[in-house]
């Protein structure tokens, strides 16, 4: 009995040498229990040990296998074989990235961003260790915990045509982590990272697409982030208007 | 990096209002004077109606539910076009579209005058 096999078109990259990004077929062995990076892990194991590409955890925890598969941002630990059959699978590197070779992308724009909306707690006065835990009820916890959630994979940037468009936009995993440390009650943050959301390129820039929130690969709603910070935004601004006077939150 | 001024909470600000009518008190008037009246489920004469939109309050009411909608499409479609990829002409489209709005705000407040 010959073995099934599937067809796998890999977008091959490498600056320097190749004027542009070209594909590559690699047919590789078909098991019901395979994901797209098990197909890559084959190809550079027994293949071409030239291919690049990002992995670690392979269990949907660390974000770093993130791919374009036949068009749409995955993880590919996450993405099974068996729902491509027949193929062939398109894998290429997530969209709206440079490429630094292959299947790898450059992620200092992501990383900026990130470390733009401060994305930990802050306090106006830390408390000494000695004075305990910053004590949070169940329901507390609960308006932040689905937005703690974010990988940091960056499927919602390689979704967003927004993103795509205009590369200065804050974007959704920034936004939705920003979000997530606002609503968080030990944090007292707000008003240090209002500037950033509030910027034109901030929360303002998206127009409400919504793909973002449809390729969480952790259910992270990073759409209704941005459109409650708007709200919050929006709120600032109208208070300033018609309070100039009073102190802003 | 500096923090660019924008208008865009006022703007965002008349677009989640219109959209918030446009889903509420508009599929009422659809029911009630785009079915119900013409269909003689219910009838209501012209001159009750003339009479009660007379009526400040009535006209204030006519004017949000007119008027807002308007820039919940002006918001909305200058995004559809700015998404098409026209991020060249995005000054000329803003005013384009929130001009149409002003134009259909003033418009709706001359009829709303004229009763």
């Amino acid at each position: 009995m010959t073995e099934e096999t599937m067809t796998l078109e890999v977008t091959r990259y490498r600056p320097g040498h190749d004027r542009e990004p070209r594909t590559q077929s690699f047919t590789v062995p078909y098991r019901t229990d395979w994901v797209v990076l098990d197909a890559l892990n084959h190809i550079k194991d027994r293949i071409d040990g030239t291919l690049s590409y990002r992995w670690s955890c392979r269990m949907g925890v660390c974000g770093s296998c993130g791919m374009m598969v036949n068009g749409v941002p995955k993880l590919t630990c996450a993405a099974f074989l068996r729902d491509y059959r027949p193929g062939p699978i398109r894998v290429e590197p997530l969209a709206n990235f440079p490429v630094i070779r292959d299947l790898v992308i450059a992620l200092d724009d992501f990383m900026e961003k990130l470390r733009r909306v401060k994305p930990w707690i802050i306090r106006a006065v830390e408390k000494p260790v000695s004075d305990g835990e910053y004590l949070q009820t169940p329901a507390q916890l609960d308006a932040y915990k689905q937005f703690s959630m974010c990988i940091n994979c960056m499927l919602c940037y390689a979704a967003c045509p927004v993103y795509g468009l205009e590369p200065a936009f804050l974007g959704p995993a920034a936004i939705a982590l920003a979000y997530r440390y606002n609503l968080d009650s030990r944090d007292e943050g707000y008003r240090l990272r209002e500037p950033v959301l509030s910027e034109a390129v901030g929360v303002w820039e998206c127009t409400f697409v919504g793909e973002c929130s449809v390729v969480c690969p952790k259910g992270v709603d990073p759409a209704a982030a941005i459109q409650r910070s708007k709200l919050a935004g929006a709120t600032d601004w109208l208070l300033s208007m018609i309070m100039p006077w009073a102190g802003r939150r | 990096m500096a923090t660019r001024k924008t208008s865009e909470p006022f703007w965002w600000l008349l677009f989640a209002a219109g959209g918030m009518v446009a889903a509420l008190l508009v599929p009422v008037h659809l029911l009630v004077h785009g079915l119900a009246v013409p269909l003689g489920w219910t009838s209501i004469s012209h001159a009750r109606m003339l009479a009660l939109a007379g009526h400040p309050l009535v006209k204030l009411y006519l004017f949000a539910l007119i008027a807002l909608p308007l820039y919940h499409w002006a918001h909305r479609f200058r995004f559809i076009l700015e998404d098409l990829g026209l991020r060249g002409l995005r000054t000329p489209i803003a005013i384009l579209c929130y001009g149409a709005a002003v134009l259909g705000t003033v418009a709706t407040l001359w009829v709303l005058w004229q009763i």
